[in-house]
């Protein structure tokens, strides 16, 4: 189908930017439009005016910082997933990215524009949330940063106001000697997931669990991270045992309900098979001193 | 009574129009369209461009695969306002010439990968990009399943297609 009619405009700089966007209630920013564009050609989405924003000044480019990994409004999921310095500050990207949509989309697709459309199966929204990372939101007011479990709200929703836009995301780098895993569960490769997990760990000198952080997307109606499970794993030596706890401790995260391509109890049972898969992979990875 | 079926199309168009600029196959154009228009509608209705195929229109079935800056890109999933200043590439420009195929045709051709070809342009346009690509290409039958995971064809059942890509691995020496 072809979309609806709407006014197009494409600013230079963030202030025109943000003052169209404040114009009009209905206006909506683009990015790579792999989201936005399905949308708009089904006429799920209407909007008035659509800002695209890839000729404004400063939002290319990744910054690979001593911490944390800066990923401005502009960069492809492509640049993200193929970057050396992200590969090598933090290899789960690589891993995340080789299950969103396909190359040709990920060659259009922004990283920045996925977290904002918010899809509670996609995997940027995991991935920000299983890192404890934000994004930077610049409006009239001024700018703010909003840690993923504020920002995702709900389905397709987040706690971006209306005149605002997502200029960067911040996802914070692993500490030295963490290992990390990520897996999903899908229909077909590339499509949205039924259920996903990720992992990161490090371990402690007697082979526990010192930090863990899971977290689960396409379960709910937002990513959310498994904090039951991650305290009942904190300090433990990650045993089969310790495992049934945590699985038992997420399964009723599981809010989605029975649609066509999963019923909820297939979802639980994927669920728990990707936390115990991901604890082990991501602290093999530990022991070995890769990353990955 | 034979009902009169009127069509009911107005005589002036509401869509605002945006004046666009881009390099297609090398050549510059520029056209004033509808900013609704999408690429592939451009290409098609505006250029005469019919090789690049409309399918899905939602970015699933990848038939009007075409180079955006070089990149493989859904040209149903981006707006021709939003090519202004791009440089895209089509089917029509990937043969050597006239009478010679590109690698990859010449692949698809002795493989038989097609049959009624209609995914075809969007494939080529795919895997060339992918070919184009600096660095490590994986031409294992994984790897080359993975390639074309956002191509639907619903004639062959794919085999003859993965057979193809590996056959332009040899004739580009990409092994």
């Amino acid at each position: 189908m072809k979309p609806s009619l709407f006014g197009y405009r494409a600013p230079k700089t963030l202030d025109e930017a943000i003052t169209m966007l404040a114009s009009d209630a209905d206006a909506a920013v683009l990015a790579g439009g792999q989201s936005l564009l399905p949308a708009m050609n089904f006429r799920l989405a209407n909007p008035s005016l659509l800002i695209d924003i890839q000729h404004v000044e400063g939002l290319r480019g990744i910054s690979v910082e001593k911490d944390r990994i800066v990923v401005r409004a502009m960069v492809r999921h492509r640049e993200f997933e193929l970057d050396p310095a992200v590969r090598a500050a933090n290899p789960l990207i690589h891993e995340v990215m080789q299950h969103v949509a396909h190359v040709p989309i990920r060659n259009r697709g922004t990283v920045v524009g996925s977290l904002c459309h918010a899809d509670p199966s996609a995997e940027m929204p995991l991935l920000l949330t299983l890192l404890g990372g934000s994004v930077i939101a610049q409006g009239p007011q001024g700018r703010r940063e909003i840690g993923a479990e504020e920002f995702f709200t709900s389905f397709l929703s987040t706690a971006r106001r209306q005149d605002e836009i997502i200029v960067e995301a911040r996802f914070p780098t692993p500490r030295a000697g963490a290992g990390a895993a990520f897996d999903e569960v899908t229909r077909r490769h590339g499509d949205y997931a039924l259920a996903a997990v990720g992992c990161v760990l490090t371990l402690d000198a007697q082979d526990k669990a010192a930090t863990i952080q899971l977290a689960a997307s396409g379960i709910a109606d937002k990513p959310l991270r498994l904090k039951g499970a991650e305290a009942l794993l904190k300090g433990s030596a990650l045993a089969t045992g310790d495992l049934d706890a945590a699985v038992k401790a997420s399964l009723p995260l599981v809010t989605q309900s029975d649609e066509a391509n999963a019923s909820v109890s297939f979802r639980r049972r994927a669920l728990g098979a990707l936390i115990r898969r991901m604890v082990v992979k991501a602290a093999e990875r530990a022991r070995s001193g890769s990353p990955q | 009574m034979k009902r009169t079926i009127k069509p009911s199309i107005p005589e002036r168009s509401e869509d605002p129009l945006i004046e666009v600029s881009l390099t297609v196959n090398g050549e510059a154009v520029t056209r004033k369209v509808s900013m609704r228009m999408l690429l592939s509608d451009f290409l098609r209705h505006e250029l005469g461009l019919t090789g690049t195929h409309v399918g899905c229109e939602h970015g699933v079935c990848g038939c009007c695969t075409v180079h955006i800056d070089g990149k493989a890109g859904r040209s149903c999933l981006t707006l021709a306002a939003q090519a202004n200043g791009a440089d895209i590439r089509t089917i029509e420009s990937v043969a050597t010439s006239e009478t010679v195929l590109h690698p990859i045709q010449q692949a698809f051709k002795e493989c038989h990968a097609l049959q009624c070809g209609f995914c075809t342009p969007g494939m080529v346009m795919n895997i060339l990009s992918r070919f184009e690509e600096p660095g490590p290409l994986d031409l294992s039958d994984e790897g080359i399943r993975d390639m074309l995971s956002g191509n639907l064809c619903r004639c062959t059942g794919y085999i003859n297609i993965i057979a193809a890509v590996r056959r332009a691995g040899e004739l580009t020496g990409r092994t």
